[in-house]
């Protein structure tokens, strides 16, 4: 017992010093000890700062009226002038509307589509089957969004698409799709569940094939039939995965697609092809207005950044393990 | 295996029914669509010009002719695309991986100090950013403009991957392997090269093709960037001068007598420019399916 208690106190006593030591051990000790790893991080960190950190001083601009003359800091300050100026813009309006509806409707169709498939796709039997499809449905996923831009091009343009020679041979009117802005909203979310209708469902395969096979026992047991099996065992299921991204795609709706809308978009198609990227692209880059621009892309990159930080304690709240 | 999925046909009391039917045919158009378009633009490409203008070319080449690919392959400045789009490719993944290792492997060891805050300031670029137009200026500044290295030096860093491989080395490397490793007095150099980067083969194999994809998809960068040098112009982008804005003729074209329709050269264009992606997807497909699921776990 005594000697027990001693060995115990001479331990306590160790840790102590031990600790107190650490506390004393300032940066060198731990620079000198693992310098290597320091060192490592030396590239990453200069690339970050220099590539990713840099640029966001170059956000002031969003809050001088930038002339190239008198250059980045000689510029004068004109505090939120370039904000209120840019919301005034009936640009602005449309491209924050467009952002809103594009991915606000992608949500409705890109989101819910791999859901569906996914479910589909479960109830195959024969995995040779499921394989070929498989790799078929990921295709797209593969290419850029030129190529895409390109085939969709080919095959849904007014004068010689094949879609619209089909539609013709059948003894139907050839359809402008994506040269009315109406029609090219449709093709616009059609291609974006094309595209994404295979991939979107690896997640939800996976979380699939975690399901214990008990439960779908116990449900054939009770007599489930197929749809009963879905709706009250898959379904249920993955909720949570489904929840999870559903949440992340909500804090990325500000977001938008660039080179999505730029590959489709055409003259005849401007009311719904101005997004807010596409506008800083021509303000900035094709007319030189650095500072309206900057502050566009700073307006959206904020509203982005809280949407996430939302999204994130929405999920966490919810018991989910979190976004950031 | 026939046998086994018809054990569990029995077990399950399922026959074949008229729902089955009919998932499979969705499925399998769900399917076609993704591959009928790709074949109506090769048979598009690879037809005579008479029948594209005709309309007359759905799912097989009428007037089979290889013309438009050798007008392709004749035409220096879509060789030089590609050629442009390999070599930026190709430094892009090399110095991506190596950047995504040197951060990845201190940020994994739980004895470094500071760990959390350089974390932090890695991870914080993946939700803020300057935004298009102060990149640019960047770029502008360093005098990148119209270099290859605008398509390189920027987007190097990838905060996702490095999460991602964050997340692979600490799970995979035991914590032992390395205790016993620095006992025999080996560094984090010894260490890094000689046990964790052939430990992490796989996951190394999947963030190079995330990189290599990437890049190669990519064309918003390049469209901002090269704007004067067209020679430097990568495939992609050349793809939208000459198919999507159709601004841009071929050079053949200019040159010869007789203008073909363009449609069957835009086309090829696209066969052309699909072709290396289609070359590799059968082979890279699983490796990003891995990729997916390693992005979706989070730490």
């Amino acid at each position: 017992m005594k000697v027990e208690s001693a060995s115990n106190q001479r331990k306590i006593s160790i840790t102590g010093v031990k600790k107190a030591e650490a506390a004393k051990r300032g940066t060198a000790y731990f620079l000198r000890r693992d310098w290597q790893l320091y060192l490592l991080l030396m590239l990453p960190l200069s690339f970050v700062l220099a590539f990713k950190y840099a640029p966001m001083t170059g956000l002031v601009l969003a809050f001088k009226d930038y002339k190239i003359a008198r250059g980045f800091w000689g510029s004068d300050w004109v505090g939120f002038e370039v904000f209120q100026e840019i919301f005034a813009r009936h640009d602005f309006i449309r491209a924050v509307r467009n952002t809103l509806l594009l991915n606000g409707l992608d949500l409705v169709f890109s989101f819910t589509m791999p859901i569906v498939v996914a479910l589909l796709l479960n109830e195959i039997k024969s995995v040779k089957f499921k394989r070929a499809n498989q790799t078929l449905l990921y295709l797209p996923h593969f290419l850029s969004w030129i190529i895409i831009g390109a085939i969709a091009y080919q095959l849904l343009s007014l004068g010689n698409g094949a879609v619209n020679n089909l539609i013709e041979m059948m003894g139907g009117n050839r359809v402008p799709f994506l040269q009315k802005d109406a029609h090219w909203l449709v093709s616009y979310l059609a291609i974006g569940v094309w595209q994404s209708m295979g991939w979107g469902t690896i997640i939800y395969l996976a979380s699939i094939s975690s399901i214990n096979p008990e439960l779908y026992e116990a449900a054939i047991v009770d007599g489930a039939g197929r749809w009963r099996k879905v709706w009250n065992v898959t379904l249920p299921s993955i909720r949570v995965t489904i929840v999870t991204l559903l949440i992340m795609n909500l804090g990325k709706i500000m977001e938008g697609s660039f080179e999505r809308v730029f590959a489709l978009q055409n003259k005849a198609t401007t009311e719904y092809t101005t997004t807010i990227p596409v506008l800083v692209y021509r303000w900035g880059i094709e007319s030189g207005n650095f500072s309206s621009a900057t502050a566009l892309g700073l307006f959206q990159a904020v509203i982005g950044l809280v949407l996430v930080i939302m999204a994130d304690r929405i999920a966490k709240r919810l018991g989910e393990d979190g976004l950031i | 295996m026939k046998a086994s999925t018809g054990n569990l046909a029995v077990r399950r009391r399922q026959r074949f029914d008229g729902w089955d039917v009919l998932i499979h045919l969705t499925v399998l158009v769900a399917s076609l669509a993704c591959l009928l378009p790709f074949i109506h633009v090769v048979s598009k490409s690879l037809s005579e010009d008479a029948y594209v203008i005709a309309n007359k070319v759905f799912l097989w080449p009428v007037g089979f002719n290889l013309e438009a690919y050798h007008k392709i392959l004749a035409d220096d400045s879509i060789l030089r695309s590609l050629y442009v789009s390999v070599i930026v490719t190709v430094l892009f993944t090399i110095l991506g991986m190596v950047i995504t290792i040197c951060a990845a492997y201190p940020l994994s060891r739980k004895q470094l100090k500071g760990r959390t805050t350089l974390t932090i300031i890695f991870m914080f670029t993946m939700y803020f950013g300057g935004g298009i137009i102060p990149e640019y200026m960047l770029v502008n500044n360093l005098g990148l403009l119209d270099t290859i290295w605008s398509l390189i030096l920027p987007s190097a860093f990838s905060a996702f991957n490095l999460l991602i491989m964050k997340t692979a080395l600490s799970s995979s490397i035991p914590v032992s392997l390395e205790e016993s490793a620095r006992i025999d007095g080996a560094g984090h150099f010894r260490i890094l090269w000689n046990i964790v980067i052939p430990l992490s083969k796989p996951i190394i194999a999947t963030l190079s093709l995330f990189y290599a994809v990437g890049r190669w998809n990519t064309y918003q960068d390049a469209l901002f960037y090269i704007k004067q040098q067209v020679d430097l112009r990568p495939l992609q982008l050349k793809l939208y001068y000459l198919v999507i804005q159709a601004s841009e003729s071929f050079q053949l074209e200019a040159t010869q007598v007789q203008l073909s329709n363009p449609e069957v050269l835009k086309a090829s264009c696209v066969v052309f420019a699909t072709l290396p992606i289609l070359c590799v997807y059968p082979f890279i497909q699983k490796y990003f399916v891995q990729g997916v699921m390693l992005g979706a776990v989070k730490e």
